[in-house]
């Protein structure tokens, strides 16, 4: 039994000719929150969406390497299991066109649960679990559009947690957010780690600094330093880590 | 420095809007003196008599009864027929068909389907519904002839739909472990429905203009009674207008003018709805 959530060995990966990971190893332990950083095309979303197969949706994509979750080879499982597993926090908030309710109740839907009150529960559950509760109790049947960014990425979490995934993956969740509703979702992301093994990418170094337990730095596709995030910050080993998280570079 | 000719292009633009707006009013002066010109003869003639009666030889006697019946039931298979397959075609068309070269050159001959004089969709029909199918000049080959016309728009305003629904909608879908069809049916399709129904509306607003098609087929220009079923014969209300007009009376000139006062009605609340839809529906998803 291996001490590791998510893990890659020897990972590549090709969109077309274009190598976007090369030979990637890491390890993700359970409960915690890893943040991938890098500059921009470093391959640390693409890696993402290789946990819950989301690249798979991009025509002539390469992949090779082993990608395990609890020991199971990712790529042997049944998707849709898996991404009921796997949940997934877009970079734009990405709301459904339907009530704040129905998006919430969506993934319940889908896996076929009939019972309307197993459904409320849920709903209101996972609505507490994502600090959206309070603000949006007694406007359940709103259009879920007519929250704010902020309350709608919430609203994307709580829709992700509604079908208890054990994984959590977050592509930039707080990117296009004001600084009070991205403090708000960083305080979410430190809760949610006791239930929930998180993996974030994140472009913003202090986010990463706030958030993380570990830290992973990209480069060219290539995973140039990993360790704990209070070490990456203050002591990296690679010159190039040093340059990034200091701002010098990326 | 090259000196801008400022002030001379001031004036083209002057003279180019003017040049327009004078094209604009020409084209709304027409159509102006043509409502008039209908309006004044007609809108005497509405009245329940005109929607009630049988075609008669006698001109004060006609109605519209059997061209507005024939017209509504055709309409009504039209729509039972073309719906179904222009929607799931476009649907499939845009989510599941591989996007090669032969998914471009169906693309552009459907597009052109849509540029058809609908003359030829009833040579069509006539070669393929009424001989070969042997249905005869019925209610069913016309409306199957008619489904062929508004097809293309139908698979065009579908695609166009779905086109527009971001794909961040469908990865959020997918992320969360649905399958193809459950992300289409519970999501595409939902929030691309505005933009379908409008395109539908359309459609159905271009099927009750038409005549030529219908005519080839051998749709009746007199039949004094109104279909009971799919194998009966019909007439609709262009082709009773398009009867009128030939005929020498005058009376009957009259009749075609409120004639057209109806389907000028007609076509305006269909043509209303689709605004009304696409403005409803825009408010309630914006993506």
């Amino acid at each position: 039994m291996s001490m590791f959530k998510l893990e890659t060995k020897n990972a590549n990966l090709w969109y077309g000719e274009k190598q976007a990971l090369k030979n990637i190893s890491i390890g993700i332990e359970p409960n915690t929150v890893t943040a991938f950083i890098g500059p921009s095309g470093c391959g640390k979303s693409t890696l993402l969406r290789c946990f819950n197969r989301m690249n798979e949706l991009i025509e002539n994509t390469k992949i090779e390497g082993e990608f395990l979750m609890d020991d199971t080879d990712i790529y042997d499982m049944d998707v849709y299991e898996l991404r009921k597993r796997v949940g997934m926090v877009f970079q734009k908030p990405n709301p459904f066109p339907k009530s704040i309710f129905d998006n919430v109740a969506y993934g319940l839907r889908i896996i076929g649960e009939k019972n309307r009150n197993a459904i409320k529960d849920k709903v209101e559950l996972s609505l507490k679990n994502a600090a959206l509760w309070d603000e949006v109790n007694g406007i359940l049947n709103k259009p879920a559009l007519s929250l704010s960014g902020g309350q709608q990425q919430r609203l994307c979490i709580a829709r992700t947690l509604a079908i208890e995934p054990s994984v959590v993956l977050m592509d930039e969740p707080a990117s296009s957010l004001d600084p009070i509703s991205t403090s708000k979702i960083e305080d979410l992301i430190y809760k949610l780690k006791q239930k929930f093994t998180i993996v974030i990418v994140t472009h913003n170094m202090q986010q990463a600094a706030r958030v993380s337990n570990k830290t992973a730095f990209f480069y060219l596709g290539e995973l140039i330093e990993f360790d704990n995030t209070e070490k990456m910050f203050t002591d990296p080993q690679n010159q190039r880590t040093q340059n990034y998280v200091t701002g010098r570079f990326g | 420095m090259k000196s801008y000719p400022y002030t001379s292009a001031k004036s083209t633009d002057k003279v180019f809007k003017y040049i327009a707006l004078s094209f604009t009013v020409f084209a709304l002066g027409i159509l102006v003196v043509l409502l008039i010109d209908i309006f004044s003869k007609g809108i005497a003639r509405i009245n329940w008599d005109f929607f009630r009666n049988l075609p008669s030889r006698h001109a004060e006697k006609s109605g519209i009864i059997t061209a507005l019946a024939g017209m509504l039931s055709l309409l009504f298979f039209t729509i039972v027929i073309a719906l179904p397959i222009g929607i799931l075609a476009g649907i499939y068309l845009q989510e599941y068909g591989k996007k090669n070269r032969l998914a471009k050159f169906i693309e552009i001959n459907i597009s052109n389907l849509a540029g058809v004089p609908s003359v030829i969709y009833g040579i069509l029909g006539l070669t393929l519904f009424v001989r070969i199918l042997k249905l005869g000049n019925s209610l069913i080959a016309g409306a199957l002839t008619l489904s062929l016309l508004i097809l293309p728009i139908i698979i065009v305003a579908t695609r166009e739909a779905i086109r527009a629904v971001p794909d961040s909608l469908r990865e959020g879908s997918y992320g969360m472990g649905a399958t193809k069809w459950q992300t289409t049916s519970k999501i595409v399709f939902p929030a691309a429905l505005g933009g379908i129904l409008t395109g539908i509306i359309l459609a159905v607003s271009r099927a009750i203009g038409e005549t030529a098609p219908l005519l080839v087929i051998g749709a009746l220009v007199y039949v004094p009674f109104i279909p009971e079923g799919p194998k009966d014969q019909f007439t609709t209300l262009p082709i009773q207008i398009f009867n009128w007009t030939s005929r020498p009376q005058a009376a009957f000139i009259v009749n075609a003018a409120a004639g057209i006062i109806v389907l000028l009605l007609i076509t305006f609340l269909l043509n209303g709805l689709a605004i009304y839809v696409r403005n409803k529906w825009y408010k309630k998803i914006k993506y």
